[in-house]
């Protein structure tokens, strides 16, 4: 069984040119995501977190190597990878219904059949009374899970999750994350999240890549034990071994910001 | 309160008018300069009956709302093209500035020679105060949009146009919205001043006329149907905007 994997990097090196200088973003990447795999990118502020799920989004080209989704190398935004943001930046303008299918507009795939399983999405997620309020009408929490909807709307194989929890309190961030991983789980999509939350990254992962900054560049890989990695994120906080990985995780995060100063 | 705003409001404006008349009456002040209100209203009342006053007043809100509509629409379309092309914008940044600072009613002249003594003149002169300034407004907007809604949009693969439509377009729209309130008052700037240049028909036309004749009566009547007319339709595109941005 030789089956793709669904992102890989290959000697990834970015660099921002600006009038005055480059700064080299990213440097000598390597990573391998297979599917149905879920993993977290921690690291210092300037490490490239960001940078690395524009560049896998399609947002950024590489500088350098080889960038490759599904085996085949990224051209530019596809419906294939859905990026979900800080923050929800619904459209206040357009109702919850219409924001939840801005992707099957822009991807011109909105039709009777995609409308009523966005529909069923909203259901599903609590949401199915508030298709026709609008933004500023719903709760921080409730908008970020029309955000959701709305990257799930265009089916997407692999979810790029930019910090998705991080505008959010601590309460309706824990049920967020089993919401979203649970959601990823049962339809067997891949995940790669960004977050500053390390209790957050080893609680949703299989794995999680620490990074080092300027340049950034992948430092090690945690891969996390299946008694923590399977349970829901909520319990996963309670699993034996979890403290000790916390801690050692910690630990190497703290060398890095010592080395950054 | 605000009813107690609104008295002294009205208070104000029945003092002032008295006030004005009693000056007048009682000579504290020239009446051939000055005038008072009694006699301004006899006026209007006068013109208003025997029709003179209609023609030049159709005329003034035809050229005043043709101007800061076209005006904006104008504006908005060159903002567009501006945003469109980065290389343009910077190109034409300098020149938007020089341009919005120098006084274009200046330009009114060269317009009356070019375009004939009349409407066509008279509206381009207004043109020439709103459109540069509608379009530096909007730009401005449309460059003010969050850069995570445009985010969004290119994560589902849309190109500029869908930016365009589906986020700085909506997103920008009040302030298109409030550059017509500002664009009213304007035109009836550049409307007065085209009619003093030109002096054939409307309300601008009568405070001239009025001027060489010695009749301030005149000038002041026209001047307070200015007053009301501009009134009036500013408060209907602001009906207007309360209308269009409802649903946000």
């Amino acid at each position: 069984m030789t089956q793709v994997p669904v992102v890989e990097l290959k000697d990834l090196d970015l660099a921002y040119v600006t009038d005055r200088e480059a700064v080299l973003a990213l440097e000598a990447m390597n990573l391998t995501v297979s599917s149905g795999e879920f993993i977290s990118l921690v690291g210092p502020s300037g490490c490239g977190k960001t940078t690395l799920l524009s560049v896998i989004a399609g947002l950024l080209p590489p500088s350098r190597g080889e960038i490759l989704v599904h085996g085949k190398p990224v051209q530019g935004p596809s419906p294939e990878v859905g990026y979900m943001l800080q923050q929800d930046y619904l459209f206040p303008w357009r109702s919850i219904l219409e924001n939840a299918l801005l992707g099957l507009e822009l991807t011109g795939r909105l039709n009777e059949e995609s409308r009523s399983s966005v529909l069923e999405l909203l259901d599903g997620m609590g949401l199915g009374n508030t298709a026709n309020q609008y933004p500023h009408q719903l709760s921080g929490g409730m908008r970020q899970r029309v955000a959701l909807v709305r990257t799930l709307a265009t089916n997407p194989d692999l979810l790029l999750l930019d910090e998705p929890f991080s505008a959010l309190d601590y309460q309706t961030k824990l049920q967020l994350e089993d919401l979203v991983v649970d959601t990823l789980r049962q339809r067997g999509k891949t995940g790669i999240l960004v977050t500053h939350d390390l209790s957050e990254a080893i609680a949703v992962s299989d794995r999680v890549i620490v990074l080092a900054a300027r340049p950034g560049r992948i430092r090690k890989t945690y891969v996390i034990p299946d008694n923590i990695a399977k349970a829901q994120p909520f319990y996963a906080r309670e699993e034996a071994g979890f403290n000790d990985l916390f801690h050692e995780i910690w630990r190497d995060l703290e060398t890095l910001e010592g080395k950054g100063e | 309160m605000s009813r107690l705003v609104l008295m002294t409001q009205l208070l104000l404006l029945v003092a002032f008018i008295g006030l004005w008349e009693l000056a007048g009456r009682l000579k504290w002040v020239d009446t051939l300069i000055f005038s008072y209100p009694s006699k301004v209203g006899r006026q209007i009342v006068k013109d208003a009956f025997n029709g003179e006053l209609w023609p030049h007043l159709a005329m003034t809100v035809g050229e005043t709302a043709v101007g800061f509509l076209l005006g904006t629409l104008i504006g908005t379309l060159l903002a567009v093209v501006i945003w469109w092309s980065p290389f343009l914008s910077r190109v034409l940044d300098p020149y938007m500035v020089v341009f919005n600072s120098m006084p274009k009613v200046a330009l009114g002249p060269i317009f009356i020679v070019l375009f004939g003594a009349g409407f066509t003149a008279i509206v381009v002169t207004t043109l020439s105060i709103t459109v540069i300034v509608t379009t530096l407004v909007v730009f401005n907007s449309f460059n003010e949009v969050d850069n995570n809604l445009i985010k969004v949009i290119r994560t589902f693969g849309g190109n500029r146009r869908d930016i365009f439509v589906k986020a700085i377009l909506p997103a920008s729209f009040p302030a298109i919205v409030s550059t017509l309130k500002v664009n009213v008052g304007m035109a009836w700037v550049g409307v007065i001043v085209g009619e003093f240049l030109v002096a054939k028909i409307g309300l601008g036309y009568l405070i001239v006329y009025g001027f060489q004749v010695f009749n301030f009566t005149l000038v002041l009547s026209s001047l307070v149907i200015i007053a009301i007319v501009a009134t009036g339709m500013y408060q209907l595109v602001v009906y207007v905007e309360r209308k269009l941005l409802k649903e946000r």
